[in-house]
Order: C-alpha cells, then sequence, then structure tokens
C-alpha cells in the first residue's frame, strides 16, 4: 500500500510537467499540441545521448534538453502555427497540422535514434526506506527536481513579464494585442517554453523507464487523459488530472496485470466525459 | 426545413459547400466522370493489371482503405476529427475472425453483421463522446483507438490476446438455387478480393454520396457550421451526430472485416492510433469538401509509395512532411486545384 502511494507521488510529479505543458501551449494558442509525447521521447533520447553515452553532467543534459525542445517549439511556431492561423479556413486545420508535426517528430527520432529501447546508468545511487515503502534515490531525485520546476514554472507565470503576457493571451488575444504586447513573440516562447516542459519531463523520466522512439504516443494519450480529467487549458486541473492519473496508474500496476489499468483508465474516461465533459476543474462549454 | 438548412448553408464563408439545392442530382459530367472511374476500376484495371498479383494487391488495399476513410469523412462533415476509425476497423476484423474460425459461419453472412455490430458500439461510445467538439473530440478519440487495442490484447480466450487469430478461411462460394454467383475464393488469385474491394468501394461512394445529397447530408452540414443555430431551428443535433458517427464506424467495420478475410489474420497491433491517423490524412489530402477527398488520397499514397520502393523505409517520414506542407500550402486538399473560380463543386473528379 505505501509502496503505491510512493510510487503514486513520483509518476504523479513527473506527469504534472507533462500535463503543464500541453497545458500551457493549448491555453495561450489554443492548439491541442498532437507532438507533446513525442517531444517528451525527443527530451529522453537528449539526455540519452549527452549523458548516457558521451558522459556529460546529468544536468548539463537537462539545460541542453531545453535549449534543443525550445527551438523545435519555437519553430513549429514561427513557421507553421503561426502561417496557419492567418490562412485557417476550417477550424481543423491547426489540429491537421498538430497532427503532422507530431508524425514529422515521431518518424524523425524513428529514423535517427533506431527502435531500439534505451537506458541510461542511475544518476544517483542508493535506497531510502519509507515505512515498508523503498523509495530509490533515483526516482526522488526525479521527483524533487520535477517539483522544483513545477515551482518554478508558476512562479514564472505568476510575477514575471513574459509570465503576464502569457497569461493575458491566453484571456484574450485581441485585448493583449492592443495592449502592446508583441503577440507572436510571446506565442512563439510560450509554445518553446511548453515544449521544453515535455522534453524536460522525458529527460527525468529516462532516469527511470528508459525511452523508445515509439512512446510518443503513449505520453501524448496521457497528456490528453490528464488535461481531459482535469479541464483543458485550466492550470490547477492539470496538476489535478496528473496526480490523479498518476496514482491511479500507480494502484493499477500494482494490483492488475499489465494493460489492464490502461483499459479501466479509458473506460472510466469515457464515463466521466458522461458526466462531465468539461473536466473535473474546466469552464462548462457548448 | 430543407429551405431554412439551405440558406444557413449558403452564407457560409467558407465556400466549401456552396452546393445549390439544383446541384444534388449528379450532373451528367459527373454522372460521366463516375462511369468512367467505375469503368477503370471494373474493366480496365483487372485488363492491364491482372496478371500481375502485386498490382492488383495494391489496388485492393488502396481501395479499401479509401473505403474505411470515407467513413471518417462522414464525420468530417459533421465537423468533428475522429480519430477512432482504426479502432472500429478492429472490431470488424475481429468480428469476422471470430465468426468465421470459432462458429463457421459464412464471410458473406459475417460482413454486414461486422459493419452493424461495428456501427452499434460507435453508437453506444459515440453517443456520449460526441458531446464533446473539437480537441476534445480528437483527443478522446485517439484514445478509443488505443482502448479498443487494449481491449482485443486483454480478451483472453476470446480475442487470443497478443496471438492474435490466423488461419482465418477465405470467402466461399455464394449461389442461390445451385446457381454459382460468386466462385470460391482461392489464394493464388487476388482479383476476386479485388472485385470485392472495388464493389464496397463504389457501393460506398454512391451510398455517401447519396447521403450527402439527401436532407440528412444538409443536416449534418448544418452541425458542422452551428451547431446551437441547429438546434435551434429544431434539428435532434444529438440523434443526427450518433447517425453520422454510425455510418462512419459501419464503414470502419466493414473495411476491418474484408482485411481480416484478407490477409487470414488479425492480431491487437492490426489498426494503431497511425493507422487512424492514416485515415483522417487520406481524406485531408484529398480534399475534406469533397466526396471523392478520400479516394483520391488513398489512392495517391498509397500507389505512389508501393511505387517508390526506394523510400519505402521513409514512408511515414514523408506522410508527415507531407502532411505540414499540405496544410500550409494546399489546405483544402489535392483536389482543390482542379477547382474552378466559381467555386461549384466538382464531386468527381479523379
Amino acid at each position: 500500500m505505501e509502496q503505491m502511494l510512493v510510487n503514486g507521488v513520483v509518476l504523479a510529479v513527473n506527469y504534472a510537467l507533462i500535463a503543464l505543458g500541453i497545458t500551457l501551449i493549448f491555453s495561450i494558442m489554443n492548439i491541442l499540441n498532437f507532438a507533446h509525447g513525442q517531444m517528451f521521447m525527443i527530451g529522453g533520447f537528449v539526455v540519452y545521448y549527452l549523458y548516457g553515452i558521451f558522459k556529460l553532467n546529468y544536468f548539463v543534459s537537462l539545460v541542453a534538453v531545453v535549449i534543443v525542445l525550445g527551438v523545435i517549439g519555437w519553430s513549429f511556431e514561427t513557421f507553421f502555427f503561426r502561417r496557419m492561423r492567418r490562412m485557417a479556413t476550417r477550424e481543423e486545420n491547426s489540429m491537421l497540422l498538430a497532427v503532422g508535426t507530431a508524425l514529422l517528430l515521431e518518424n524523425l527520432a524513428l529514423s535517427i535514434f533506431g527502435e531500439k529501447q534505451r537506458g541510461v546508468p542511475p544518476v544517483v545511487t542508493g535506497v531510502f526506506r519509507i515505512g515498508t515503502a523503498y523509495l530509490p534515490a533515483g526516482r526522488l531525485l526525479v521527483m524533487v527536481l520535477a517539483l522544483v520546476l513545477i515551482v518554478g514554472l508558476l512562479l514564472f507565470v505568476q510575477y514575471t513579464k513574459l509570465g503576464r503576457a502569457m497569461r493575458a493571451l491566453a484571456q484574450d488575444r485581441e485585448v493583449t494585442h492592443l495592449m502592446g504586447v508583441n503577440v507572436d513573440r510571446v506565442a512563439a516562447y510560450g509554445f518553446a517554453l511548453g515544449a521544453a516542459l515535455a522534453g524536460l519531463a522525458g529527460g527525468l523520466l529516462v532516469t527511470v523507464f528508459g525511452v523508445n522512439s515509439g512512446v510518443g504516443n503513449v505520453y501524448s494519450i496521457k497528456a490528453f487523459i490528464m488535461i481531459m480529467i482535469g479541464g483543458a487549458g485550466v492550470v490547477p486541473g492539470a496538476i489535478l488530472g496528473a496526480i490523479v492519473l498518476g496514482f491511479v496508474e500507480a494502484i493499477g500496476y500494482e494490483l492488475l496485470p499489465g494493460s489492464i489499468t490502461y483499459l479501466l483508465i479509458f473506460t472510466g474516461l469515457i464515463i466521466f466525459l458522461l458526466l462531465r465533459p468539461q473536466g473535473l476543474l474546466g469552464k462548462p462549454w457548448g | 426545413m430543407g429551405l431554412e438548412i439551405n440558406q444557413l448553408t449558403r452564407h457560409d464563408g467558407s465556400g466549401s459547400f456552396r452546393v445549390a439545392r439544383e446541384n444534388d442530382h449528379l450532373s451528367s459530367r459527373q454522372k460521366l466522370r463516375f462511369a468512367a472511374f467505375v469503368l477503370i476500376l471494373f474493366v480496365a484495371v483487372p485488363i492491364l493489371l491482372g496478371r500481375s498479383p502485386y498490382y492488383i494487391t495494391v489496388l485492393t488495399n488502396a481501395a479499401i482503405l479509401s473505403f474505411i476513410s470515407l467513413g471518417v469523412w462522414v464525420t468530417f462533415s459533421i465537423g468533428r476529427m475522429n480519430l477512432a476509425q482504426g479502432a472500429f476497423a478492429l472490431v470488424g476484423g475481429y468480428v469476422v475472425a471470430i465468426l468465421t474460425t470459432r462458429y463457421g459461419v459464412s464471410f458473406w453472412l459475417c460482413l454486414p453483421l461486422s459493419g452493424l455490430i461495428s456501427a452499434a458500439l460507435g453508437a453506444l461510445v459515440g453517443w456520449p463522446v460526441l458531446r464533446l467538439k473539437g480537441v476534445y473530440f480528437a483527443m478522446t478519440t485517439l484514445s478509443l483507438t488505443e482502448a479498443i487495442r487494449l481491449l482485443a490484447l486483454n480478451g483472453g480466450d476470446i480475442t487470443m490476446g497478443a496471438t492474435g487469430i490466423v488461419n482465418i478461411p477465405r470467402p466461399g462460394p455464394v449461389g442461390i438455387f445451385g446457381l454459382t454467383i460468386v466462385p470460391e475464393f482461392n489464394g493464388a488469385d487476388p482479383l476476386p478480393f479485388y472485385f470485392l474491394a472495388c464493389a464496397l468501394l463504389v457501393l460506398g461512394l454512391v451510398a455517401v454520396w447519396r447521403l450527402s445529397t439527401s436532407r440528412l447530408g444538409w443536416v449534418f452540414r448544418s452541425l458542422r457550421q452551428n451547431e446551437d443555430l441547429a438546434t435551434s431551428i429544431g434539428i435532434n443535433v444529438a440523434k443526427y451526430r450518433v447517425i453520422a458517427f454510425g455510418v462512419c464506424c459501419f464503414m470502419g467495420g466493414i473495411g476491418g472485416a474484408f482485411f481480416a478475410a484478407f490477409h487470414q489474420n488479425i492480431y491487437p497491433a492490426t489498426y494503431t492510433i497511425s493507422d487512424s491517423v492514416n485515415f483522417m490524412l487520406y481524406c485531408f489530402l484529398g480534399g475534406l469538401s469533397y466526396i471523392f477527398g478520400p479516394v483520391v488520397g488513398t489512392f495517391l499514397l498509397v500507389i505512389a509509395f508501393e511505387l517508390l520502393h526506394a523510400v519505402q523505409d521513409y514512408q511515414a517520414l514523408i506522410y508527415g512532411v507531407l502532411m505540414i506542407v499540405c496544410m500550409l500550402w494546399l489546405p483544402n486538399g489535392m483536389l482543390s486545384l482542379g477547382l474552378r473560380q466559381d467555386g461549384r463543386r466538382e464531386g468527381e473528379r479523379r
């Protein structure tokens, strides 16, 4: 029981990073980032190569993850989605474009990184014992780092000028423009930040689960489930969704064989959406 | 009733569906084109390529893939981006696999049955899920594809889990009063499968064409433009969107059933998320405003990649690039290239 709770906390904190990233992009630009899981996967591979192969410092690798994914996110917004917003005729267009970017990243990764499952050596060794539960130091490190990043992100969005501009953009695009904010620039930074969060989550979890070029869709779906539980575009919703999914997964993997957990999660999700289509904390719509 | 919807549609700024009421019947040009398409499928291709099982197999794949994508097109016509079609193809495939291998039911009975079971499941799941719009619907249907795959993986003795169901018998002969209409399908010759695939495709096209020019089609388009407005003029929105989704799932199920018999096997991984995405991509590449869009998109992509062996390793990569390029420079699909300035729809371009 205690082991389940410990595992749940570790998962929930890391999932929160993923959910916050996708929420950031969704609320600022009203784009669902289908490539979020692929960005997670690329983050994992950056750490695998820099830390696992080239033996760089783990924290230096994480900084590299932020740079690589930031550039990817920034270019997606600048070269693809900005143009799309100017000429979109159908609502589906931005979604289709997002699916296209996911396909692109996934297959680029498949061509470059191959299909093998990759792992990295542990960053720290040792195991802590909490009651009857064991918490390997590696997982503790990942959890603490993720927590620090979440708090840092929330502070950034709350108190910096750029963060304020992002929140304004999420509330009302036109008015933000009228207030003299360079909307395109803020949107590009927002996309870069969201992508970097996905990459960081990947860079952290690669030390626990490893990575392969096929995990993208799995994590995209996890991100979708979290924002559907919590409510899309709501920051507390993203965190709540991550907590729910993290614990359900940890409990399910402990008690049920393999993939039945996710089958139950999907079934539960559809029933949940029947009762509350806007998620737990989302505003009602349509 | 028809009038209101008609006016509603005419005020659509996008211009995609500026089809006047009098255009509902096929113009003689469109009839001619359609007849040419049918002739090519049923006469020209078998004569020219009949001796090459390889090309016939490729075209069979393209025909059924476009049939399945046509279903996705129907959900696009109510303004929903459906990423669950792979799930329903899987359901259709398993229905055929289980009924034919275990209970010895004839394929010809299983084929419509698999469509009906898929449609029933689609209606059941669709009723709550269709309340969602836009990205929410896309996310949920994407999850559904994964959910059905997991269901098949954990189905125990019913679906045989990861080992899948193999040795699915080929369709048997069909006869009335001792007169054989359809001979038994044998392994050496893919032509019977080809003809069946083309027959399904033509039937599907005619059915979807009839559907989209009937009152139901206008209701679907009104849902795409504005559900609230549609409700306000007395349209039972919930009912019609379930109908559209059911039609889509029906076609997915039939397509999946065909492939199960064609490949004689089915596994949980036969249809994954990337298949669901591909079905949608075919529709989009051909053009979402045209019934022929999915067919053009599928044939172009499938044939192009079968012919270009050299790039096959990078097929999916090229799909991704193509999708982004198309989205940015050709957002209305391939068929929009041939669209004349007055915006009239050319429904039957090849």
